[in-house]
This record gives structure tokens, C-alpha cells and sequence, in this order.
């Protein structure tokens, strides 16, 4: 049953990732990357990283794509692309490129001996967020100090950057 | 001063600074003659006294030792100098007549600017320092030290009317010839090293003169080498071609440089290295027959040129030649007596002709004067005592220094020196054939100058004086000295008195003895001197001195009373191709400039246009920019602005990186 | 569900779903003018990343027996979340200085640095 969950997540991923991509209205494009990032935070949840899950839930969705969602109604957006954008080459070669990317990693993944993932012993105490709390104050201190610095630095580069020049 | 023998030369040079910051700083004339004039005047006294202790210590050679110059290694190369006869004979008259010719440019450059007249004592003072240096140097590098610098201010001197552009030209070439003779110098100087380790004097000689057959071959090679300097420095043929163009440069000049000191470097330096050309036949055979043959060649141009000082020059051309004979033929000392003697009369004579040309307002063409002896009587009678000495007449000092080559000469090919005794019967031929043409054009200067009447204009008779008396001075005492110096080497022999000929034996311990094994060849003309009779060298002397009076009668003829310029102007007529050529001196030099310089010109061009200018520069240079450039012109293309294109880009970068990775 | 019943999708699968994205967004970004679009389809490429990561930390739990590298593998997706949440945030300031001054997001009209 976890077989079918798995599949029907990653369908409605699949296409709600190409929704993301393809129509040229951002709005549409924001909101059907919100319905991806949930399906995503199943497939985690299916891995058996719930808290993950929920962090990928809380920030990406009601975050960051917020944020999106924000950004594009400030600036008012509107269905101004035309389809063919004009550079065929580009086009072409952009399909290629990124066609050959993921088949080579397609190729990995089919290479690769497939194996089951699983139980453990204790394997229901990792993914929890008890585990990753203890983690992340623990032994992967600094980086999560550092990562704290960095999201100072993006806010303080996004107030500079928008800042209106005084007159 | 023994002791401090450095000072003579460092006088001088003192002077030369002295004056060329005196120069810059626009002092006016006096202070440059004092200081001019005094450094060599003070050089002199010190030479004098130098000498004065030398002949009254035991020692035949002293050397002092200043500091180590080169040390590289092993090879050590000593700044010191060397007080020894031969050096003693070159420093007195060196000093001596440099001094005097100092004296006397005071009154003939006194109508040069400050800076001019500043300047002409600089170089002359720092002539004197590095002939000094060459005379006193105790080894092969000092002494080519002295050798280069004389040639410096030998091109800085004759370039002294450096606006001119034809004097700047003669000094170029005085300058280049002489590098053409001082490769083979230091060719010989390198071999000198690479035989015997080191080039001092007082090694080199006594070796080679302890094992002549082991060092016959690296005598010939080295002595030839040596040779071909100093026919550069001396003036003989092939490269004398520089002597004529020379004069250019002011009179004083010629006489101290081209005439008394500079020109017989080559002469001294071969006494020098006498074991070096006794202990090889052919070197000295070499030396003997390139000086007969110059003395010939020079005199013969000699006799139709007009210009006065041209006339001279080729008179020192020539004598020179007779000392490089007598070189040749044994008769060392013999040469360095002519040396000193024409040292005296020539710079005598160059003196008085500075005199007749101050007196006709720089005028050099002697068929525009004439009659001067009644103006310029000082003049006249220095000039004319010189001029007897020069042409050998007895008493006057070039009779005992030249006779004394000639009876060598013949001397040698009597007693059949070095198995070339033929050969040497025609160098004296020759020698003494120059010695008729000597006497004559000599002559034919002091009749067309002095005697008959002015041939110059109203004009210019008018300006017609004696010289000032710091010209008149130097010219007396040199006029004195052509007549009795040569006493000096007065030829007892010929009256059965061995111990007269003063210079012979002081000078003779220069001539190392070779230590004879079975070798009985190579030997100082003293050997052959028994090959011939009293009464044959006595024959010899009136042969010779006959001759000389044959040509003063000649010269009497054509140049002097009613029928003057008759005879030689019939003459030029009849044998005008002749005459044309000896006026243009040969064409050597027209010969010179089409097979040897015209070639390296274009050679220089070839290089300059095609090397330099079209490979290098046009296709290396310039078509490594220009590629540079084209691959930036076309490489900006990648610069699109499109940040898709540059995504892309990165994209196909991971793609490769993938694949790589795989 | 019960961890016991936590069994089986193949870690492979995660693998090739995460390719897939990745592919998808890979052209999104190759392909669409729009600011904003670009920046969507830079997101999925993220989590495609991410799932990548996850697949792999799957896996390492169940072969080797420490848990610790499992969660090594979901503090990096942890992090990358995080860096992604900063990038979005400068990202999105740039293109609004970018329109105060071109008053457009297209990125084809963004081209003045060229030759």
C-alpha cells in the first residue's frame, strides 16, 4: 500500500512540477508549486521523515512560495510572455541538455541495486524531531550557527537591495 | 718617485677631472691652463725624479705591485707597474714632449671658447694618463688598458671640431680601424693566458726565453696577434688608413698623438714582447717585411700631396714603418731609438707646421704659401733642424736612429738571419729607398712653405706673424733636441769604441737572452753584426747619407729659385695616371669602403629591414598582438548579455561534469 | 502507520522521481523568460536535490545499521531548505530593484552587458 501512495505522490509531483514550469500565468505557476511541495512532504513523510515533512510544509509552502505569491502581486504581473520567446537554439538545446541531465541520473538510478529501505532498531527514533533537534544543537552545531548567519545576511541584503534611495 | 710610481699617471688624470669639471663649470682659461699644464708639468718632474732614483738603485726592473685588479678564481690578473729600461726611455720622453705640446696649445687653441679650451686640456690630460699607464704597465691587461684609452681620446681629440661633420667622421674611423687591430690584441692577450697561465712581464719573458722550442709556435701565434694591434695602434699597412683622416683633429694633436706617443704604442709594445718575435722567425719576418713595405707605400703617397699636414701624416705612416723594419730585422733598440728621435723632429715638425698654419689663418694648402721664412724665422729654423733630422742628414738625431735600422737591415741579410738573408737584402733596398723619398718630399714641404714668395694673396700676407712665445718655446727646445739627441746613441762601433752607444746599452737587458739550443738562428742582430766589415758599414753610412743628399738636391731643384714648380708640374704631365694615383693615395680608401664596408652596410641593412623590422617586429611582435586581438574579437561573441545563454551554459557544464564523473 | 509497516519503496524510485524533477526544472529555467517562472523552476530543481538526499539517507538507514548518517542526510536537507528560504529572499529584492529600474522581469530584455 505504501507502494501506491509512493506512486500516486509522485505522479501528482510530476505534474504538478510540469504545471509549475510550462502555462505562462505566475500565478498559476506559484500555486501549483505549492500542491508539488506538498506531495513532496509525503513522499518525505513515506521515507519516515515526519519532521522533515513538516518543515517542508511550513517553510516552503508557507514561506517561501508566500513570498512568491507576494512578490509577483507587488509587481503586478501579468501574462506577458509569448510562447516561443524567439531563441529556437536555446530552446533546443535547452530541452536536450536537461533531458541528458536527469538521464543520466535516471540511468544511475536504474544501475544502482535497489534496495529496501526500512527498519531498524530504533529506526522510529530518527526523523523525529527530538532526533534532529538534538542533532542540530549537537553535533552539527556550527552549521546551524552559520546557517543562522546566512539567513542574517540575506535579510539584511534584501533591506539593503529594496531600499528606496532618500531624496 | 719610486714607490709611488702610480703618481705619474694619476697626475694626469687628476688634470683631466680636474678640467672637465672645471669646464662644466665655465671657469675661465687661466685656471684651466694652470691646471691643465701643471698636472702634466707636475707628472714630468715626478718622472724625472722617479728616474733619477731608478738609475741610482741596483735593481734593472722594479715593480710595484698596487692591488689585485681581476680575481676569478685561479686567474688573477695584478694593477702594477713596471720601471724598467725600455719603460724609462718611454716615460721620460713621454712625459717630456707631452709636456712642451701642453705648453704649446696654450697659444694655439687660446681662440677656443672657455668650454672648448676646458675641454681640449680634459682629453689631452687623460691622454697623457692612459699612454702613461700603457708605457709604465707591468702586464698585458694594463697595458691594453692604456692601449684603449689612448684610442679613446685619440677619437675624442680628432672629433674636437666635433660640429664639423667630416672631423666626427675621422674620428669614428681612427676609433673602428684601431678595434679592427685591438681584436688581435686581445686575441694574443687571451693566448698569453692560455700558454703561461699569466701575462706579466716579468714571467712571460724569462720563461719563454728559457724554453724557446716549446713556446716557438705559441710565440708565433701570439706574437702575430700582438702585431696585428699594433698595426691598428701604429699605423701600418692595411689599417693605417685612419692616420691621414686624422688630421682633422687640431695640430697639437697630430703632434702629441700621431706623431710622438700614441703611433709608437704598437712600436713599444713589440720591444716589449721582443722574445716573443726572437724565439719566431716568421713573426719577425712578418713585422720586418709589413714595416718595409709601409714605409715605401706611405712615402711614395707622401710625395704629391698638398695639403701640409696630409704630407706629415704619411711622414709618420712611413717612419713608423722603419721602425717596425728595424723591429723586424733584431735591431730592437734601434727602433726605440728612432723612436725617441722621431718623437722629437716629428712632433717638432707638426709643431712648426701648427705654427705656419696659425700664422696663415688655418690655411692647410701648401701652394698657397711660400716665403714664410721671412716672417716666421723661429719657425723656420726648428722646422728646418727638424726636417734634417727626418731626412738623416749627420749629426741631427734621425741620422744615428735610422742609419742604425738600415745597417741592422742589411746587417741581417748579410749574416743571413733566420735563413731569410734575401729577403732581407730587399727590405733595406727599401728601406733606403725610402729613405731618397723621405728627404725628398721633406724638403719639398720646407722650400714651398719657406722659401720663394708668398703664394697665398695680399690679403692674407699681411696677417703673416711669429708665433706667440708659448708656441715659439716648445718648438725651440724640440728643434734642439732633433739636433743633439742623437748623440744619445752615437754608433762607437764605428770608430772601434764599443762603449759610446749609450742607448744601446742601457736599453739592452730588455733583450732577454735565449737560451740557445741548437737554435742559433733566431738572435739579436748583434750576430749578424760580424757578418759585415767595418769598412762596409762605413760604406753603408756615406751610401745612405748620399742618398739623403740626393734627394735634398732634387727637392732643391724643382721646388726652389726662378724655375720652381716647373720640373714636378712637366713630371705630372707626363706620368699623370701615376700622379693621380699617388694624389689619391691609391684609392685605398675608396678601395676599402667597396669590398669591406659597403658589404657590412648592406649586411647592417639586411639585418635591420628584414631581421629586425620585418620578422621580429612585423611577424613576431606585432602578429602575436594582432592574433591576440583577433581571438578577442571573435571570442567577445560569447558575451551575449542573455542570461539564458549563460545558464545554459552552466548547464552544459554540469552536463560534462556529469559524464565525467560517470 | 506503524514503523514496522515502513517497508518498501525501493530507494531507486526516490531516485528517479528526483531526476525527473530535476529535469523538469532544469528546463523550466532553460526555457521561460519570466523572472519569477525561472526562480519556480530554480525551487523544484531544489527539491529535487533534496529528494535526492533523502533517497540516499533512506537507504543508508536501512543497510548499515547507525542512525546517524540517516540524519546526517536530513539535517543537509534541513539546511538546504534553509539556504533556499535566504536565496528566495535576496532573489526576490534583486527583481524588485531590477523592475524599480526596467520596469519588466523579462530576462531577455536584462541585456546591456554585452559585447
Amino acid at each position: 500500500m505504501v507502494t501506491y501512495v509512493f506512486l500516486a505522490a509522485a505522479a501528482v509531483a510530476i505534474v504538478f512540477a510540469v504545471l509549475a514550469v510550462v502555462p505562462r500565468n505566475p500565478m498559476i505557476n506559484v500555486l501549483s508549486l505549492v500542491v508539488m511541495f506538498f506531495a513532496m512532504a509525503a513522499i518525505f513523510a513515506l521515507l519516515g521523515m515526519d519532521f522533515l515533512a513538516a518543515i517542508q510544509i511550513i517553510v516552503y509552502s508557507g514561506a517561501i512560495l508566500v513570498l512568491f505569491l507576494f512578490v509577483i502581486m507587488l509587481l503586478n504581473l501579468r501574462t506577458v510572455e509569448p510562447f516561443g520567446s524567439g531563441r529556437p537554439l536555446q530552446a533546443l538545446l535547452g530541452v536536450l541538455v536537461a533531458a541528458m541531465i536527469g538521464g543520466l541520473v535516471l540511468a544511475l538510478a536504474a544501475l544502482l541495486h535497489p534496495e529496501l529501505g526500512g527498519v531498524l532498531p530504533g529506526a522510529e527514533e530518527t526523523g523525529t524531531a527530538l532526533t534532529i533537534g538534538r542533532a542540530l544543537v549537537g553535533s552539527h552545531l556550527f552549521v546551524f550557527e552559520f546557517i543562522s548567519l546566512l539567513l542574517v545576511a540575506a535579510i539584511v541584503g534584501a533591506v539593503y537591495l529594496t531600499k528606496k534611495e532618500l531624496r | 718617485m719610486l714607490g709611488v710610481l702610480w703618481l705619474i699617471p694619476v697626475l694626469c688624470l687628476a688634470g683631466a677631472l680636474l678640467n672637465l669639471a672645471l669646464g662644466a663649470a665655465g671657469a675661465r682659461k687661466g685656471v684651466v691652463t694652470i691646471v691643465g699644464v701643471g698636472s702634466v708639468g707636475a707628472a714630468t718632474l715626478a718622472a724625472f725624479v722617479a728616474l733619477w732614483q731608478y738609475l741610482h738603485q741596483p735593481a734593472s726592473v722594479v715593480v710595484e705591485r698596487y692591488f689585485t685588479w681581476i680575481s676569478a678564481g685561479a686567474f688573477t690578473i695584478d694593477a702594477s707597474f713596471q720601471l724598467d729600461p725600455l719603460s724609462a726611455v718611454m716615460v721620460s720622453f713621454v712625459s717630456f714632449v707631452g709636456f712642451l705640446i701642453h705648453v704649446y696649445s696654450i697659444g694655439y687653441m687660446h681662440e677656443e671658447t672657455d668650454a672648448g679650451y676646458a675641454r681640449y686640456f680634459a682629453y689631452l690630460n687623460l691622454f697623457m694618463f692612459s699612454m702613461l699607464l700603457l708605457v709604465l704597465g707591468s702586464n698585458l691587461p694594463v697595458l691594453f688598458v692604456g692601449w684603449e684609452g689612448v684610442g679613446l681620446c685619440s677619437y675624442l681629440l680628432i672629433g674636437y671640431y666635433y660640429e664639423k661633420d667630416w672631423c666626427a667622421a675621422a674620428g669614428k674611423k681612427a676609433f673602428i680601424v684601431n678595434r679592427i687591430g685591438d681584436l688581435g690584441f686581445l686575441l694574443a692577450i687571451f693566448s698569453t693566458f692560455a700558454v703561461f697561465g699569466t701575462a706579466e712581464f716579468t714571467e712571460i719573458f724569462p720563461a719563454a726565453a728559457a724554453h724557446p722550442e716549446r713556446y716557438a709556435t705559441a710565440a708565433t701565434f701570439i706574437g702575430l696577434l700582438l702585431f696585428v694591434g699594433a698595426i691598428g695602434k701604429s699605423a701600418q699597412i692595411p689599417l693605417y688608413v685612419w692616420l691621414p683622416d686624422a688630421m682633422a683633429g687640431p695640430t697639437p694633436v697630430s703632434a702629441l698623438i700621431h706623431a710622438a706617443t700614441m703611433v709608437t704604442a704598437g712600436v713599444y709594445m713589440v720591444v716589449r714582447c721582443n722574445v716573443f718575435y726572437r724565439i719566431s722567425p716568421t713573426a719577425m719576418l712578418v713585422v720586418a717585411i709589413i714595416g718595409g713595405i709601409t714605409a715605401i707605400f706611405a712615402a711614395t703617397i707622401g710625395l704629391v700631396q698638398n695639403d701640409i699636414k696630409k704630407v706629415l701624416a704619411y711622414s709618420t705612416v712611413s717612419q713608423l714603418g722603419y721602425m717596425f723594419l728595424g723591429a723586424g730585422v733584431g735591431a730592437f733598440v734601434a727602433a726605440i731609438f728612432h723612436v725617441v728621435t722621431h718623437a722629437f723632429f716629428k712632433a717638432c715638425l707638426f709643431l712648426g707646421s701648427g705654427s705656419v698654419i696659425h700664422a696663415c689663418a688655418g690655411e692647410q694648402d701648401m701652394r698657397q704659401m711660400g716665403g714664410l721664412k721671412r716672417y716666421m724665422p723661429t719657425t723656420y729654423w726648428t722646422f728646418l733642424s727638424a726636417t734634417l733630422a727626418i731626412s738623416g742628414i749627420p749629426i741631427f738625431a734621425g741620422f744615428f736612429s735610422k742609419d742604425e735600422i738600415l745597417a741592422k737591415a742589411f746587417a741581417a741579410g748579410a749574416g743571413g738571419l733566420n735563413g731569410f738573408g734575401s729577403l732581407y737584402y730587399v727590405l733595406w733596398f727599401l728601406g733606403l729607398a725610402g729613405a731618397l723619398l723621405t728627404a725628398f718630399y721633406m724638403f719639398r714641404i720646407v722650400y714651398m712653405t719657406f722659401h720663394g714668395s708668398f703664394r697665398g694673396g695680399e690679403e692674407a700676407e699681411h696677417h703673416l706673424h711669429e708665433s706667440p712665445p708659448s708656441m715659439t718655446l716648445p718648438l725651440v727646445i724640440l728643434g734642439v733636441l732633433s739636433a743633439i739627441g742623437g748623440f744619445a746613441g752615437f754608433p762607437g762601433q764605428l770608430f772601434g769604441k764599443t762603449g759610446l752607444n749609450w742607448i744601446e746599452h742601457f736599453v739592452h737587458p730588455v733583450l732577454l737572452p735565449i737560451a740557445s739550443e741548437a737554435h742559433g738562428v733566431a738572435a739579436e742582430a748583434g750576430h749578424g753584426e760580424h757578418a759585415v766589415s767595418l769598412g762596409l758599414e762605413w760604406l753603408l753610412v756615406l751610401v745612405s747619407v748620399g742618398i739623403a743628399a740626393l734627394g735634398i738636391g732634387i727637392a732643391y731643384r724643382f721646388y726652389k729659385g726662378p724655375e720652381a714648380f716647373a720640373r714636378p708640374r712637366q713630371l705630372a704631365e707626363r706620368f699623370s695616371l701615376a700622379y693621380k694615383l699617388l694624389l689619391n693615395k691609391y684609392w685605398v680608401d675608396e678601395i676599402y669602403d667597396a669590398l669591406v664596408i659597403k658589404p657590412i652596410y648592406w649586411f647592417c641593412l639586411f639585418c635591420w629591414r628584414i631581421i629586425d623590422v620585418f620578422i621580429i617586429d612585423t611577424v613576431f611582435v606585432n602578429g602575436t598582438a594582432f592574433l591576440v586581438e583577433l581571438t578577442g574579437d571573435l571570442l567577445r561573441f560569447l558575451q551575449t548579455g542573455n542570461v539564458r545563454n549563460y545558464a545554459l551554459s552552466v548547464a552544459l557544464g554540469i552536463l560534462a561534469l556529469a559524464v565525467i564523473l560517470w | 502507520m506503524s514503523p514496522a509497516e515502513l517497508v518498501a519503496i525501493p530507494y531507486t524510485w526516490v531516485l528517479a522521481l528526483s531526476a525527473v524533477l530535476f529535469a523538469i526544472g532544469t528546463m523550466g529555467v532553460l526555457l521561460r523568460r519570466n523572472g519569477i517562472a525561472i526562480f519556480l523552476s530554480l525551487e523544484i530543481m531544489l527539491n529535487s536535490a533534496n529528494l535526492a538526499f533523502a533517497a540516499f539517507a533512506f537507504r543508508l538507514a536501512a543497510g548499515h545499521g547507525t542512525a546517524g548518517e540517516a540524519l546526517a542526510g536530513q539535517i543537509f536537507i534541513f539546511f538546504v531548505i534553509a539556504v533556499a528560504a535566504a536565496e528566495a529572499a535576496v532573489g526576490l529584492a534583486l527583481y524588485i530593484a531590477l523592475y524599480r529600474l526596467k520596469e519588466t522581469i523579462d530576462v531577455d530584455r536584462i541585456n546591456i552587458l554585452r559585447w
